[in-house]
């Protein structure tokens, strides 16, 4: 599971499956029998009021909602191919593939350089041999990738807590990159930044689709209507409808998304 | 409104009633609060009223720390110099530190990382226990079992030393610093983890390589008042340095501390004499490091807070 995306491919090119997903925290059930097919290499967007589900399905994909501790599920997750809830499966290795943003930039405390090398230093990626030059080359290369090498090249020790919102989210963007995850997980990337800053973050992750499989969960129509090219609709922790995001938001299929689309509740 | 009059008189009274408590309560507050401010105000004015003046006129400042001579006894000619006892305060706080920096983040990093539900409670409760062991009893320990065990393991004379000085110190200092390097791991916010974790740092590195830089201010914070704790500590460092004035070439040395120097000597001078005056020197130099720590090491946590 260590090459690039496109090198690999899922059955049909699908990156993410789930057979009738079941999860619970505690006694309260967020998601119902949620079976769903990401394709590869595209930007699916999930939407739905808030409370759906959205983005607990989300963190189940990298299984980051176990830190919780009290969460349960039934059915299961298929990632190009394996099944991530199987027995002995490597958390840090399926962490590995399947890269996270999350609503509130979170960069570590810690330099700009020294946050986009933090994930090939615990994967120990190229090893110790791994040399300054070829770590300056990884850093220019990711940053570069989300359009912030310019603005920080000249200041790639100071902190990152110390950057501009816009700037920190596409740092935790560029983070992800070295390891070369095969899916990213957006989780309202955009909902912490101002007009400004979500217009250049959305145009940054159009500019990965295809080298990556992004599904991003959004509350903002316009966004995902913009930004993507499927479009899932949840409802109460069900999917409701899955299709193309033209014809999601041109001819909804069910009642509920035209509603829900159109701003009568949500 | 008519009917209402009554009850809008007695409102009325109500309110001023309030108005006056309101009044009253704010200004104990006040008062209390400003407590702590005379009185610290106070004990310097104090100390340095009977110590001042003799070390404005009748001291050599520079002999005064740089001769390990301390004879207040004399009777030829007594001197008043410092050197022995400080090196004495130093080695031990420096050795308590050895022991205590190890313990108490271990323990903080232990509780506040990984330990769950009824063991981290239990812990905390055990940690402030700890912190609660009144400081004799910590000399008592150094005096008691300490001391032969020191003798007998190490073979030497007397086990009244740095040594010993130096792990009841660390202990007793361990608790405290445990408790605000806790603090300092608990205020690292949880989104710091989650972005490791998600990741795939495993939670030894996620502690080491995301939460622990994060802390790092807080964590030297609690290590300073730790320091500071040793530097003013009195009875356990009495009872178990030896009390001896020596400058010490090695941790089994008996030693003499700053402290202990002051509770010992100042209950046998007459008051208002010249070591009666050097010991309240003594304690203006003490007041002054202690202060000079704190403060460094508020500095330091509050650098945390502003990130």
């Amino acid at each position: 599971m260590s090459q690039t995306a496109s090198s690999i491919t899922g059955q049909d090119g699908i990156a993410v499956e789930t057979r009738s997903l079941n999860l619970w925290y505690g006694d309260f059930q967020a998601l119902f029998d949620i079976d769903l097919k990401v394709r590869q290499g595209i930007i699916t967007s999930l939407i739905g009021p808030s409370g759906c589900g959205k983005s607990t399905f989300l963190r189940s994909i990298n299984r980051i909602n176990e830190r919780l501790g009290y969460v349960r599920i039934t059915g299961g997750i298929h990632l190009l191919g394996h099944d991530i809830y199987a027995e002995g499966v490597n958390l840090s290795q399926l962490r590995k593939q399947v890269g996270m943003v999350f609503q509130r930039p979170n960069p570590l405390p810690i330099s700009i350089r020294d946050n986009v090398l933090f994930a090939v230093e615990i994967h120990d990626e190229g090893g110790k041999k791994a040399g300054r030059a070829n770590k300056e080359e990884i850093v220019e290369a990711a940053l570069r990738r989300v359009l912030l090498w310019d603005s920080v090249k000249d200041r790639l020790n100071t902190k990152a807590t110390t950057l501009s919102l816009e700037e920190q989210q596409k740092l935790c963007i560029a983070r992800l990159l070295p390891v070369k995850p095969s899916i990213l997980l957006m989780d309202e990337p955009c909902s912490a930044l101002d007009p400004k800053g979500t217009e250049a973050v959305e145009e940054m992750i159009w500019e990965l689709r295809g080298d990556y499989t992004i599904l991003i969960v959004t509350h903002n129509m316009a966004q995902a209507r913009r930004a993507s090219e499927e479009c899932i609709f949840m409802l109460m922790g069900k999917v409701v409808e899955h299709t193309a995001t033209a014809d999601m938001f041109v001819n909804p299929k069910d009642r509920r998304t035209a509603d829900y689309i159109e701003g009568r509740y949500g | 409104m008519m009917e209402g009059a009554p009850n809008g008189t007695s409102d009325k009274d109500r309110l001023t009633f309030d108005w006056y408590l309101d009044k009253v309560v704010q200004g104990l507050v006040f008062l209390g609060g400003i407590s702590a401010i005379v009185l610290i105000v106070g004990i310097f004015v104090f100390i340095t009223r009977e110590g001042l003046s003799f070390a404005a006129t009748q001291l050599d400042i520079i002999e005064f720390f740089s001769s390990p001579r301390w004879r207040p006894t004399s009777e030829y000619r007594p001197t008043y110099n410092i050197l022995a006892m400080i090196a004495g305060t130093a080695s031990v706080t420096g050795l308590a530190m050895v022991v205590a920096i190890p313990f108490s983040l271990g323990a903080a990093i232990y509780i506040a990382e990984f330990a769950t539900g009824k063991t981290r409670e239990a812990l905390k409760v055990m940690v402030e226990l700890l912190a609660a062991i009144p400081s004799v009893v910590w000399g008592f320990i150094g005096l008691s079992i300490m001391n032969p065990l020191i003798i007998e393991l190490f073979d030497v004379p007397v086990g009244l030393n740095i040594l010993n000085a130096g792990i009841i110190l660390g202990l007793m200092a361990a608790p405290i610093m445990t408790s605000i390097a806790e603090d300092a791991l608990k205020a690292v916010p949880d989104s710091y983890r989650e972005a490791a974790e998600a990741m795939g740092a495993t939670r030894l590195q996620v502690v080491l390589k995301a939460v622990l830089p994060a802390a790092k201010n807080g964590l030297l914070g609690a290590v300073l008042l730790g320091v500071g704790r040793g530097f003013g500590e009195t009875m356990a460092v009495l009872m178990a340095t030896g009390h001896s004035i020596n400058m010490p070439d090695s941790i089994f040395d008996s030693v003499r501390a700053l402290t202990a120097t002051i509770a010992a000597e100042l209950g046998e001078t007459a008051v208002g004499s010249e070591h009666y005056q050097a010991l309240f020197t003594i304690g203006i130099f003490l007041f002054v490091i202690t202060f000079i720590i704190n403060l460094l090491a508020d500095l330091v946590v509050r650098g945390v807070r502003k990130g």
